[in-house]
């Protein structure tokens, strides 16, 4: 087994849980419209199934090394206990990073577009500005009522203020991923940030501090402030309207929300209750490739019906 | 009479502290090189001790201390600073009276300095921000390969092709190294493709400034073959590389005290 391996399977303080959740109280019976999104993203993969355009199921499950077996994953989970076979859905959308790859889509659409329209569904048509923070890049996107993509920018191509920045300090500071927001809360006082330019940098910082006595919740403190920074930049340079909202895996971490919060002077709309029954803003991608799904088979419909 | 003039230049990197020793005629008489750790005063102090002891020189005969880098918050000697920028200009055109671009890379930045016909410096540019186009690039990339990184020129050297990686960050490139190792490429065109992306970042850092020739490579990561072959392939250009190329910045400092006396000098 290489280091690497061992790496991975040994200290995985980076993995989080997979889950599916068909909603309560819904269900579907022959003749319903079902289609559902796909989106295939660097660290996870989900899917999303709607009837009739009411969303009902979804899957969110870790992107493998093959991107069309994810796709098939996720879809499969978002699938669990529904009754519904792949044969029943309608129409197809994929979306993320690998949704080239997702051979049984009718279509695939830029996570962009899915993002700004899944975000419009969980919070309704006051959104304006979308923050995805995904495991590869970060997003800012400006939406109309609704969900119509009016401008964005991006960071792709440096890890800075990306899921895979957090997963490096996870791993450094040995902490499961999914305590790491409210560990970086436990402090007394905020500290100042460790390099928000470079993650490389950043974490080399994070073990001189470690060295000279700083507790993991202040480095984490320290470093979850600088993702916040270059997260603040980029929705400052596309152009901040307050319906601000945050999706994508770090939209699940507590403090780079507040963190986020308080370097823009604004608070996020209210995150949805997702442990109970509310809908999780980690699906805002395949959500919106999902309603995308819809209306193209709508349109395909009546396309032939003329 | 006159009285015996010596010179130090030093320069606190982030990788490691280096020192170097001139007498007034400006020949070398010492150079130390201390890894700057976590204490990078005292790692001064251990390389300007280590300097005299080569020079067998006290303290005492030193004139004059210059320094260049990062700056001390208590600095163990009263040194005047002079620009990374300066130092550069003044050690590219002491070894080549021709050089006009000057590039500089380290454990964690890269500089370029373009300089006139009268080796005056008239532009620079900069990357401290992001480790894709320093050594510490090259560094994780090792790690992630598990090669030495003394070996990683050499190796890289022996490949006809390169794999195609992230080029433009450290903590992605590190997981696509990962994955490449999984699919058993060879590591020979990793770490080629590891230098050919640097080369990529540090020569699009040069073409801000321009490339005029003579192009002049120095810095701990000048000494590596493996990056030498890539930036020479990218920009298209001879560049010369000087002996002793990580002490640029210290001579290049110590040049600079030495003129500065000698002006002192000719004005009493």
């Amino acid at each position: 087994m290489t280091q690497q391996q061992q790496q991975q399977e040994g200290n995985a303080f980076w993995r989080w849980q997979e889950y599916s959740r068909v909603l309560p109280g819904k269900s579907w019976v022959s003749g319903d419209v079902i289609t559902a999104g796909v989106d295939v993203g660097s660290v996870g993969s989900k899917a999303a199934v709607l009837v009739n355009g009411e969303i009902y199921s979804w899957g969110i499950t870790r992107t493998g090394s093959n991107s069309p077996d994810s796709a098939v994953k996720a879809l499969n989970c978002a699938l669990k206990d529904t009754g519904l076979k792949q044969s029943d859905l309608k129409y197809i959308v994929g979306t993320g990073y690998g949704r080239v790859n997702i051979s049984f889509a009718h279509k695939a659409l830029t996570e962009i577009a899915c993002h700004a329209k899944g975000a419009n569904y969980i919070w309704g048509p006051q959104v304006r500005t979308v923050l995805d923070v995904g495991g590869q890049d970060i997003k800012a996107i400006k939406c109309d009522d609704t969900g119509r993509v009016v401008s964005f920018l991006m960071n792709d191509k440096c890890a800075a203020g990306t899921g895979r920045g957090m997963e490096v300090f996870a791993d450094l500071l040995k902490v499961p991923i999914e305590e790491t927001g409210e560990m970086s809360l436990r402090v007394t006082e905020e500290p100042p940030s460790v390099s928000c330019t470079c993650v490389a940098f950043a974490k080399t910082e994070a073990v001189g501090l470690l060295r000279r006595g700083w507790s993991k919740e202040k480095v984490l403190a320290a470093y979850t402030k600088a993702m916040a920074v270059r997260m603040g930049n980029l929705i400052k340079r596309v152009g901040l309207e307050p319906e601000l909202v945050i999706t994508g895996g770090q939209s699940k971490n507590i403090g780079v929300v507040s963190r986020v919060e308080a370097a823009l002077g604004v608070k996020c709309l209210p995150m949805p209750n997702w442990r109970e029954g509310g809908l999780d803003p980690m699906i805002a991608g395949a959500l919106g490739a999902a309603i995308f799904a819809k209306a193209l088979y709508d349109k395909n419909q009546n396309t032939q019906q003329q | 009479m006159t009285e015996t003039i010596n010179v130090v230049g030093f320069d606190i990197g982030t990788q490691s502290t280096k020192v170097i020793i001139l007498n007034g005629n400006g020949d070398v008489l010492a150079r130390a090189q201390v890894f700057s750790g976590f204490d990078p005063a005292q790692a001064l102090k251990d390389a300007v001790q280590q300097a005299l002891k080569t020079a067998n020189l006290p303290q005492t005969s030193i004139t004059s201390f210059t320094a260049t880098g990062s700056t001390l918050e208590e600095s163990p000697y009263a040194a005047t600073n002079v620009s990374m920028m300066s130092a550069l200009t003044k050690a590219g055109t002491h070894f080549f009276s021709n050089a006009k671009t000057i590039i500089e890379v380290g454990a964690e930045e890269a500089r370029a300095v373009k300089c006139d016909d009268r080796g005056v410096m008239v532009d620079f540019v900069v990357n401290e921000r992001c480790a894709a186009g320093a050594g510490a690039f090259i560094e994780a990339m090792a790690r992630a390969l598990e090669v030495k990184m003394e070996d990683m020129g050499s190796l890289s050297l022996t490949a006809e092709r390169a794999s195609s990686i992230n080029a433009t960050c450290v903590i992605f490139g590190e997981s696509d190294v990962v994955s490449l190792i999984h699919k058993q490429e060879p590591k020979s065109e990793i770490a080629r493709a590891v230098y050919d992306a640097m080369a990529d970042r540090v020569s699009a850092m040069v073409h801000r400034i321009g490339v005029n020739p003579e192009v002049v490579l120095v810095g701990g990561v000048a000494k590596d073959i493996g990056f030498i072959t890539s930036l020479k392939r990218k920009l298209g250009v001879n560049v010369v590389i000087p002996e002793f190329s990580e002490y640029a910045g210290a001579l290049g400092a110590a040049l600079i005290g030495l003129t500065k006396n000698n002006k002192a000098v000719n004005k009493n």
